[in-house]
């Protein structure tokens, strides 16, 4: 599925790197905790979290990720948001639960890494 | 080819910064996605640890045929127990590092797993050194 496409799925707005919304992602993993996110070794899927802030886009940078959902109506910054464009990484904010977001993604067929 | 940076304990606006800069050099090299990955987490793991622990450090990264070497050196409180430390859920960390993601104890284990070779030597009341080779070909 294309990330764009997942922006429309779960009525979230691209807010940065909207160039790489053709992007594919087939995967996707949810968490708050980037010490799980960086034991991953899947490369290009989507991250699905609650946690804003600079470390949330330097994880997704070191660990090849694709695009990030910013779920519970979390907001990256600027600086976030300047990070992501120079690292072509898709930021998506969405209002919804981290539960919501990942039910409408999985039933639409994206698949979890384990 | 041998590049420098120094790293600011306590910073985590510019924490991954210099494992940032080493990725990109790393790109330019043409080497496997899946190498500069594992080299990527594991220096930005170790380049974390100094945020969250020490006062200040360097990065040092040598670039030669056939490895990458990369080591964090730190001035800090150093660890008392390796082994201990190597542990996955064992952690000393604060609640700000906790909030940035991180704290739950599996940056050095996760930096084992990607690194060909690891060395951590330490003098509490000191600092740390963390040692990361990855081979290009093997």
């Amino acid at each position: 599925m294309k990330i764009g496409e997942v922006a429309r799925l779960i009525n979230g707005k691209i807010v940065s790197g909207n160039l790489h919304s053709g992007k594919e992602v087939n995967h996707a993993f949810a968490s708050d905790l980037m010490s799980d996110v960086l034991t991953l070794d899947s490369a290009d899927i989507l991250l699905i979290t609650g946690l804003a802030n600079m470390q949330t886009i330097r994880t997704a940078e070191m660990a090849d990720i694709s695009g990030i959902v910013f779920v519970r109506n979390k907001k990256p910054t600027k600086e976030m948001i300047d990070l992501a464009e120079e690292s072509n990484i898709v930021l998506i904010e969405s209002a919804s639960s981290m539960f919501n977001v990942c039910g409408q993604l999985h039933h639409a067929g994206i698949k979890p890494l384990f | 080819m041998i590049f420098e940076y120094q790293i600011e304990g306590g910073d985590f606006t510019k924490a991954g910064s210099a494992s940032s800069e080493v990725k990109k050099i790393l790109r330019q090299l043409n080497l496997e996605p899946s190498l500069i990955k594992r080299i990527a987490v594991a220096m930005y793991e170790a380049e974390v640890n100094v945020v969250a622990h020490a006062y200040r450090g360097t990065m040092t990264v040598d670039i030669d045929t056939g490895r990458i070497f990369i080591a964090v050196k730190d001035e800090g409180p150093g660890i008392e127990d390796i082994e201990k430390a190597m542990t996955e859920g064992w952690s000393t960390a604060n609640e700000k590092v906790r909030e940035m993601g991180f704290g739950a104890g599996m940056g050095l284990p996760n930096i084992k797993k990607n690194a060909d070779e690891l060395k951590i030597t330490s003098t509490p009341g000191t600092g740390t050194k963390v040692e990361i080779t990855c081979f290009t070909r093997l």
